[in-house]
């Protein structure tokens, strides 16, 4: 559990020397709770305060990164609910094959070359999970390494074949599925001398506690939780158990991320079921399934619930030349909340005609909500317009308004003399239509 | 050493919302649903039980609407052409209740003959929503409210604009209210004062705190339900009503699941694309407490309904 500003201070020398650059030790101990400094900068601090220190500061759940030639994080949340504070590390989705498929190499690649775009950030899938399954396993794994650059997780019981595999993997941080209390001790020793995580599997938190114990007596720090559970409904019990354990409970020894195979109970199942381990608390998510759709809402979903509910995601106000306009090409208004100005400008820039397009400041909202909470008014939109000068680039004075703000256009004539106000269509589906036709 | 689980204990709980109404009841409905009762949060079996399974309804609109999606158009085909065979398909798509939403070309006369048609072909149910603007929204809710008393119907959508004459007949003909607010639990709340206020009883409310869909907002509408709902358990009385949400009606209007061309080649299939963003939208806000989820595609109603069956299995 993180230390109070108090409780810290009561660990520090008091002795109020400033050499840390606070005015007391007091106020060091603060900004430190507040997480602000770091504690090296106080020289006289004991060994003993600093260990303590060291194990308030780590996190509830511990933060798991799988590397390759990308890296891919689990862990370090602190909140039940993101409107406490955030969710932090984006579930990582990993798409499993079998090393038994000869189509693996070309499946592997198809779901490696995925790239898609929302509002102006490119997602990929993040890693694959090999299994075992009676295939050349190794050869496999070395297959899909030829293919792909992002972590692996191996999935196999065969200590000496995962061995054989790992070696293909020198340098990375793998995550090897799975141990359980029965079968753990080579595994452990495996994700030591690899440097590897550690997949856990038990059917009850004491069990598992029981287990990370162990096997972080032979010396592997980094485990993963499989919490199991045969439906959505014990998911989420036991994810949320988990989740409630490390965080409230402060149990440090279930305080590791979970994974999660979304494809268990069938294909129609998979985009709810990774949904929901997305949603409640999930570490990694396992797809049997890829599919661009499948993917793209996924990665979607994963955006929105991992979004700071203190920064609605904006975009820099100003004004975007979509394209190459000229003098002649129109002007449209538009807000900076990021998936309101992806919105328009991918309309925009699929319709072939080149825009000038102005991005007011709206404080990241959307045209309406920005109207309603008054930072999309006729003052805003006429200022926008002078700032950035826009009658310089055109010869036509004529912008157009969101349909869905076709109130503002008779005040907007008076702020902006000598402009003409056109009312766009309210949807942006509806743009390319509207430019071609009434923007001649 | 034993682990102890983390169980939650909260002073309060959601009320119970009934609608529809049998012969027994007044009404003419085949069976009436009810919504609410929890008393903690979602689907947590460990600390409580779900009382009442969150249900499904299907949206259906008074005339062929011209601005849905083509993909709609395939799966209910002529019968959008007529509500009440639109109602009948709905039922037999797997609707809990049917939502019939009107429009500003509906007179009053009109209005009421379709919900009596719709009344008379299925016995789910229903749900009436005006078409959005207050005057026009009371000129066909207040006769609707009459001609229907004692069947015990949801109206809305009321907000802070349009509450006062559809609570009113509400409370005159022992109908239920929607009532909708965007996205905040301040405002949520005094939509609830006000309509308490004026005599209806919270047992005949349910919130709809608006919902965003998949990629157009929906984490905003999740955690706005997540607040209301911890703020219902904790005591708050005003905020201790079942939610209903209309991820159908969102989803559908975001351009991934409107349209299928000129979109990006990795948004992939267009169908699966549409299916995926109504059920994800559905399902992200069933998590976060929905009780009344309005979806308009019946494959999305299919693997919402089985969503909830395996969240409610103990
Ligand atoms: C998410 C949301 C919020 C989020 C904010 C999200 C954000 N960063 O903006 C939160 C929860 C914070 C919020 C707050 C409020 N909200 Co709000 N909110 C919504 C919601 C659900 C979705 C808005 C959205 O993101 N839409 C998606 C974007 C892409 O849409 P858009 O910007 O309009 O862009 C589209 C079109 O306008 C068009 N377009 C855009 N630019 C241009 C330009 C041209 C030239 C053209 C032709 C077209 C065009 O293309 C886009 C795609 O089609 C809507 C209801 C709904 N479902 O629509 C309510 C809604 C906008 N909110 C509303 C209100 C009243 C508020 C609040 C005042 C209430 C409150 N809670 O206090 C506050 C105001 C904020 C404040 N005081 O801080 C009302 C507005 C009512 C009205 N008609 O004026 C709405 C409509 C809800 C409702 N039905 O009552 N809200
Ligand atoms: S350097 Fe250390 S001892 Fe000196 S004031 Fe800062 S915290 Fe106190």
């Amino acid at each position: 559990m993180a230390l109070s500003g108090i409780q810290i201070y009561k660990l520090l020398p008091q002795t109020n020397c400033k050499e840390c650059g606070f005015p007391t030790c007091l106020a060091f101990a603060m900004k430190l709770a507040a997480k602000q400094v770091e504690l090296g900068s106080c020289p006289y601090v004991s060994d003993a305060s600093k260990k303590q220190l060291a194990e308030s500061a780590a996190p509830p759940i511990r933060l798991i990164t799988l590397k390759a030639g990308s890296e891919v994080k689990a862990g370090n949340e602190v909140v039940m609910f993101r409107h406490e504070k955030t969710f932090y590390n984006k579930p990582g989705l990993f798409v499993r094959v079998k090393a038994s498929d000869p189509e693996l190499a070309a499946k592997v690649a198809k779901a490696d070359a995925y790239k898609v775009n929302y509002v102006g950030m490119d997602f990929t899938i993040d890693g694959f999970a090999v299994e075992a399954d009676g295939g050349d396993f190794v050869r496999a794994v070395k297959a899909v390494r030829d293919t792909t650059k992002r972590p692996l997780i191996l999935i196999a019981d065969d200590a000496p074949l995962l061995d054989s595999a790992l070696s293909l993997l020198a340098g990375e941080s793998a995550l090897i599925y799975a141990a359980e209390s029965s079968s753990y001790e080579p595994l452990a020793d495996l994700a030591k001398k690899h440097k590897s995580a550690l997949v856990l599997k038990a059917d009850s938190f004491d069990a598992f506690a029981d287990l990370t114990q162990k096997v972080q007596a032979k010396g592997v720090e980094d485990m993963v939780l499989d919490l199991g559970g045969k439906n959505l409904g014990e998911w989420l019990t036991r994810s949320t158990q988990a989740r409630r354990l490390a965080i409230k409970a402060n149990q440090r020894a279930v305080g590791y991320p979970t994974i999660f195979f979304a494809g268990q109970n069938g294909p129609e199942k998979e985009a709810v079921y990774a949904a929901q381990a997305i949603a409640k608390y999930a570490g990694f998510v396992v797809l049997d399934t890829f599919t661009p759709e499948l993917a793209y809402a996924l990665l979607v979903l994963r955006e929105n619930i991992y979004t700071d509910p203190q920064k609605p995601i904006q975009v820099q106000p100003g004004i975007y030349e979509i394209n190459s306009p000229n003098a002649d090409s129109p002007v449209l208004v538009t807000t900076n909340f990021s998936i309101t100005y992806f919105s328009v400008a991918n309309e925009v820039e699929g319709s072939g005609l080149p825009a000038w397009l102005v991005v007011t400041d709206a404080e990241g909202m959307s045209v309406l909500t920005a109207w309603a909470a008054g930072k999309f008014d006729a003052e805003r939109i006429a200022k926008a317009i002078k700032g950035f000068d826009v009658a310089s680039k055109v010869n036509k004075k004529r912008i157009v308004l969101p349909g869905h703000v076709a109130v503002l256009s008779g005040e907007l004539e008076e702020e902006l003399a000598g402009w003409e106000i056109r009312v766009g269509p309210r949807e942006a589906v509806d743009i390319p239509a509207f430019m071609k036709q009434a923007l001649n | 050493m034993p682990i102890e689980i983390p169980k939650d204990k909260w002073p309060g709980s959601i009320k119970k919302v009934t609608l529809g109404a049998t012969s027994a009841e007044g009404g003419t409905r085949a069976k009436s649903v009810t919504v609410g009762g929890e008393t903690t949060l979602p689907y947590l079996h460990f600390e409580a039980p779900t009382p009442n399974k969150p249900v499904i309804a299907i949206e259906i609109k008074s005339h062929r609407p011209d601005d849905w999606s083509p993909l709609l158009g395939e799966v209910w085909g002529d019968a959008m052409n007529d509500p009440a065979q639109w109602a009948k398909k709905a039922e037999e798509a797997g609707a809990d209740i049917i939502v019939l939403a009107l429009t500003l070309a509906d007179s009053p006369e009109d209005a009421v003959r379709i919900v009596k048609s719709v009344l008379a072909a299925t016995g789910l149910p229903l749900i009436v929503w005006g078409p959005g603007q207050a005057e026009k929204d009371n000129d066909l809710l207040v006769p609707i409210a009459e001609a229907t008393k004692g069947e015990k119907l949801m109206l809305g959508i009321c907000e802070d604009k349009n509450y006062r004459t559809i609570v009113a007949t509400a409370m005159a003909n022992g109908h239920v209210i929607q009532a909708r607010t965007p996205m905040d639990v301040n405002l949520a709340k005094q939509l609830n004062i006000l309509i308490t206020d004026m005599g209806l009883p919270a047992d005949r409310i349910m919130m709809d705190p608006t919902t965003g869909a998949l990629g157009y907002g929906i984490e905003y509408g999740y955690s706005v339900m997540e607040r209301l709902r911890l703020a219902a358990l904790q005591g708050d009385s005003m905020t201790q009503l079942p939610m209903i949400v209309t991820p159908g009606f969102e989803a559908w209007k975001a351009k991934e699941s409107k349209v299928g061309d000129g979109v990006p080649e990795a948004w992939g299939d267009w169908k699966f694309r549409a299916i995926h963003w109504e059920t994800l939208t559905a399902v992200a806000l069933v998590e976060s407490g929905a009780d009344i989820i309005v979806l308009r595609h019946p494959e999305s109603v299919k693997r919402v309904k089985e969503t909830i069956e395996e969240l409610i299995a103990v």
